[in-house]
């Protein structure tokens, strides 16, 4: 196991970091309630007092870690306390508009690769879709499907979608059009049509991208879900957790909702990467 | 152009159409350094069951002549018949079977589904898909191997799976292009005793890119030799040479003959310094 060592280093001094700027960051607080006690507080005092605050500025690791078990193990999972019951909300909302992303992306993808007017018109549109601040088109999504009648899941997945798309049409124009110049020939000898082609040489070889496009829609997807999730009012999901959190200044709940959503993330990410894995072996274009 | 038939065999009288004919064809790409002459009034017949190489130094259109046969590029003058059609339509009819250069196989389907791809695309029926796999694959030494993956094979095998695959749809013509340019000698040598053997067999006919001499004069009952700048014919060898060669041919006077001709036509079409 000669990969644990690093790893652990790093972790520790991570964590190492992380109690020192709590330990900075806390310290003011503590010593305006000592003035204000009139008491006088040794070092050690300060330090223990800055790791266990209510409401610290910065919560300390161990903090974080109690409440997550608490709201992970402890609490039962039908509880609206309950970080694996907020988290479930938002990983529904990410996968469905992980999916939908990903099917528009793809079918994006194939037009341009197909079509000359969508290959000239459609990238110009997808890129500056980008750049709008996801943050100040979500409450415009959500009241414009709200309007309509769409609530709940839908409107969140559709934001998740918003984010995921591009880089999964990104991604599979440029894996669509792998393919070189004498596989299409070969193709072109056989008379085969643009079907055929697209099935049997374009998409196989466009798999290795599809994957590396897949785990940053995955990342996107959960992020516009989180975003979704903070104009409805917060009511449930780890974007409600984060947003309360901060409302009323219970930070040990903000970074234990943050720390879970980094965890989903991975996880999926994750299982993308295990997906890519097997199919690329299978497939015989393991690198 | 000269095309002299002084080693020509025992002459093909009433001949019956030609497979493939050729006639004034031109071809110019337009490029970012203005026009260039790839082909220039090129004509040439070839005969039902010809095995005819193309040799040229780089550049001499061999491979852009070749093309033109397979519908794949387009002469900006005169006219190339395949099967007595235009040569879209024959590529359309899936008139020929065509060799790159590389093996180009799919590295996600097994040797057998490679070859089965042009059959899966022209709608063969399973079991005949089945059959005529088994069948090209024994035809190329490969029977058994059917299961196996691209990585597994060496280049050589991969080449000849690549030739099976050409040959599952059974089209009448085999066109290769450089399709032992990437072997070394040894295989190559082995690969074109298999390939004289596999045309005395099958009957097709061959038209074959290559740059190596010995190779064109050991597999060819023509021999169609080419200059660059512009890239044209500079000479036809009809090959005395019997049908049945055994590699040793190659150390007969004939052969070196017929080489020495070609090498020949290869100085006289170098008309620049180089």
């Amino acid at each position: 196991m000669k990969g644990v060592l690093p790893i652990v280093t790093i972790v520790a001094a991570i964590l190492a970091l992380w109690y020192a700027a709590a330990v900075g960051m806390n310290a003011a607080w503590t010593r305006d309630q000592a003035v204000r006690a009139g008491v006088e507080l040794s070092l050690a005092e300060v330090v223990a007092d800055t790791l266990h605050q209510e409401r610290p500025k910065l919560p300390a690791p161990h903090q974080v870690a109690a409440e997550l078990w608490d709201t992970t193990v402890a609490k039962k999972i039908t509880s609206k306390r309950s970080l694996v019951y907020h988290a479930g909300i938002t990983l529904s909302a990410t996968l469905l508009g992980f999916a939908i992303g990903t099917a528009a992306g793809i079918a994006l993808a194939i037009g341009i690769v197909h079509n000359r007017a969508m290959d000239m018109s459609v990238m110009p549109w997808a890129i500056a879709s980008q750049t709008i601040p996801i943050l100040a088109i979500a409450p415009m999504i959500i009241v414009v499907l709200n309007s309509v009648g769409v609530q709940g899941l839908l409107p969140k997945a559709f934001i998740s979608a918003y984010l995921s798309f591009f880089p999964v049409v990104v991604g599979m124009v440029k894996g669509l059009r792998s393919p070189d110049a004498m596989q299409l020939d070969l193709l072109k000898t056989y008379n085969a049509s643009s079907v055929q082609t697209l099935w049997k040489l374009r998409w196989p070889s466009s798999m290795p991208y599809l994957f590396a496009s897949l785990k940053v829609g995955m990342a996107a997807s959960l992020v516009g879900a989180i975003v979704g999730e903070l104009p409805t009012g917060a009511v449930r999901g780890l974007g409600a957790r984060l947003l309360a959190g901060s409302y009323y200044g219970q930070t040990v709940q903000i970074w234990s909702a943050l720390i879970g959503a980094a965890v989903l993330a991975a996880a999926l990410v994750g299982l993308i990467g295990l997906a890519q894995r097997i199919t690329l072996r299978r497939m015989g274009m393991a690198r | 152009m000269k095309q002299e038939k002084i080693l020509c065999s025992d002459g093909a009288a009433d001949a019956p159409a030609p497979v493939i004919a050729a006639r004034g064809l031109d071809l110019t790409f337009q490029t970012g350094d203005g026009p260039v002459q790839a082909l220039k009034d090129v004509n040439l017949e070839i005969e039902k069951g010809d095995f005819v190489s193309f040799i040229g130094p780089s550049g001499c259109g061999k491979t852009t002549f070749l093309r033109v046969i397979a519908g794949l590029e387009h002469p900006t003058g005169g006219a190339v018949s395949v099967n007595g059609m235009t040569s879209d339509e024959a590529r359309r009819s899936r008139a020929y079977g065509y060799v790159f250069q590389a093996a180009g196989l799919y590295p996600w389907r097994s040797i057998a589904g490679n070859v089965r791809l042009p059959l899966e695309i022209m709608g063969f029926s399973r079991a005949e898909q089945q059959e005529r796999v088994e069948k090209v694959l024994q035809l190329v030494d490969l029977a058994g191997f059917g299961k196996k993956f691209p990585w597994q094979l060496s280049g050589g095998m991969q080449q000849r799976a690549s030739i099976a695959r050409a040959l599952a749809f059974d089209a009448d013509i085999l066109l290769m292009d450089e399709p032992f340019g990437a072997l070394d000698e040894i295989v190559r040598d082995h690969l074109n005793e298999q390939l004289l053997a596999l045309w005395a067999r099958t009957g097709k006919t061959i038209g074959f890119v290559t740059h190596s001499i010995p190779e064109a004069v050991y597999l060819s009952t023509k021999i169609v030799v080419m200059s660059p700048r512009p890239g044209r014919i500079t000479d036809v060898i009809e090959s005395p040479l019997p049908r049945e060669r055994p590699l040793d041919i190659r150390d007969t006077p004939e052969f070196l003959e017929v080489a020495h001709r070609v090498r020949q036509g290869l100085r006289a079409g170098h008309a620049y310094d180089d």
